[in-house]
């Protein structure tokens, strides 16, 4: 355990198309929802950590915080779990008491959003760009056919990674897409970046949230339950998808795995609900077995025999995921949220009565990745 | 309409870039362990030593993944589809390319089949691309 306990999360008010915010307003939004939600006022914030930009001297300043602890870690979607990571470790120094972690992105609308080009003579402007790559779409999606050879997993396998989520966001009214869809559905749909459809694609939505982070000795001071920190990992791989060491599985994602773990002291058998980041539908498959769910080779039956869907033994993605709920760009903060509200017992599709929820996150394709383990009790 | 995007060498690059200027896939080695590696640097991933030298490699290699782009980047409008491949060189190192000289599609393009380098010119770049390496040629 860490000691420290999530003791406000919140979203913005909306997700998905937000044209009226710029991507401060979704941060500030979030912050202020997130401090109500803990029945705690701007000025009891003395630690800020959010991606740049706008980054957290602009989120501190915006709403008159000054910082006596701050981290601004941007290593891509993941970035969020790293900071509940970061916090934790400054709690327990001493280095701050009462931590806000803030995204929003006007990943949609683009209010206020810096473009996303690497120069023409970064790595990946040399090395990647000049072979047609255009956003994660060209990129992330590239060691899926290797896979797919080297296991079998089959097109209607990595097809229904989409219909098992959208199960979840049917019972969620703030998912973009609800409508059910199958398998004929999802292969159907326009092709993106084969062996990629549009539906095993995630969304692009306006959108953010924060969370507040404190010591556990506080755990009774606010109005919801406290949601104990149990573990947390991060680790990093690649900046190139081309130099990821095995095509067929993420290492980032498993040393961040291994090193929440232990620090929880758990074991999968202990977990009682998941959310693994799904910017694409191969992203749950590469998880469920760098986590340890199942074997390599095993998550994509796993998931088309029902196990990850409503009434299944793992519960997964159930606020509807990256693909059918919402995706900023940076969804980390999302994926967290609904682990709050699962252990909290708060969520639109509640999963039953979740002990133990594990978040992985993923950083840029497959570069970065962080693990929380959070808990009902204290561990 | 945009055109594609032209890499701009760097000091610890152009060793790279000249090479395909010459015709030649030119990589790095570590000269204390003899570990070869993509993309250019001046330290050893798998040592860390600095003594790294550069050699050129033979050019073949096989299809490791790919995919196969419908929304193309900018200046890629008449190409797409079109495949974003990595290859294994046969030297060990992977690295990202396009595939010319075959049909862009999933029949034609099929996992560990065998290629070799060719360079196509992008503006004052020689950039390198594969091609079907077939028996007999």
């Amino acid at each position: 355990m860490t000691g420290a306990i999530i003791a406000g999360a919140a979203e913005t008010d909306r997700v998905g198309k937000l044209p009226d915010h710029s991507a401060l307003q979704l941060h500030l939004e979030g912050a202020l929802n997130a401090l109500a939600d803990a029945g705690l006022r701007t000025k009891d914030i003395d630690g800020i950590a959010t991606v740049s930009a706008p980054g957290p001297v602009q989120v501190a300043h915006s709403l008159g915080i000054v910082p006596r602890w701050m981290d601004g870690t941007g290593v891509g979607g993941t970035s969020f779990l790293l900071h509940v990571r970061h916090a934790a470790a400054a709690i327990m120094a001493g280095h701050a008491s009462t931590v806000l972690i803030t995204h929003g992105e006007s990943g949609r609308s683009r209010v206020g959003a810096s473009r996303f080009a690497p120069a023409p003579s970064s790595i990946q402007g040399q090395f990647e760009a000049p072979y047609g790559v255009f956003g994660a779409t060209t990129a992330f999606t590239i060691p899926a056919l290797r896979y797919m050879k080297e296991f079998g997993l089959t097109h209607e396998q990595l097809a229904y990674v989409a219909v098992a989520q959208r199960k979840w966001a049917a019972r969620n009214p703030r998912a973009m897409y609800r409508d059910p869809i199958t398998t004929a559905d999802v292969l159907a749909s326009r092709m993106v970046a084969y062996p990629f459809h549009l539906l095993e694609c995630c969304l692009v939505t306006d959108g953010g949230g924060a969370l507040i982070v404190t010591s556990a000795d506080r755990a009774a001071d606010f109005p919801k339950p406290a949601v104990h920190v149990l573990g947390t990992g991060e680790s990093a791989e690649t900046p190139l998808i081309s130099q990821m060491a095995d095509f067929t599985e993420s290492l980032a994602f498993r040393l961040a795995g291994q090193a929440a773990f232990t620090e929880a002291g758990i074991t999968a058998a202990d977990v009682d609900h998941l959310m693994i980041y799904d910017a694409f539908a191969h992203v749950p498959i590469y998880g469920l077995e760098a986590l340890g769910f199942v074997k390599k080779g095993e998550a994509g039956p796993f998931i088309a025999d029902g196990n990850t869907e409503p009434g299944g033994a793992l519960p997964l993605n159930t606020n509807g995921g990256g693909l059918s709920y919402t995706h900023t760009g940076m969804y980390g903060m999302f994926a967290i949220q609904e682990s709050v509200r699962q252990i909290r017992g708060e969520a639109a599709a509640q999963a039953g009565q979740p002990e133990v929820s594990v978040v992985l996150g993923n950083g840029g394709m497959f570069a970065t990745s962080g693990v929380l383990v959070l808990g009902r009790q204290p561990g | 309409m945009a055109g594609r995007a032209v890499p701009v060498p760097t000091p610890d690059t152009k060793p790279f870039w000249d090479g395909c200027a010459a015709g030649e896939l030119r990589i790095q080695r570590c000269t204390d362990c003899g570990q070869a590696y993509f993309y250019p640097r001046p330290v050893c991933p798998e040592c860390g030593s600095a003594a790294v030298e550069w050699f050129t490699a033979s050019g073949r290699a096989t299809l490791y993944s790919y995919v196969i782009n419908h929304r193309p980047a900018p200046g890629f409008e008449d190409d797409a589809p079109y495949a974003i491949a990595v290859v294994q060189l046969a030297e060990g190192p992977r690295m990202m390319t396009n595939l010319t000289g075959i049909p862009n599609t999933p029949e034609d393009l099929v996992l560990d089949m065998p290629l070799r380098v060719t360079f196509s010119k992008r503006g004052e770049i020689s950039l390198p691309v594969f091609e079907p390496a077939g028996e007999g040629r």
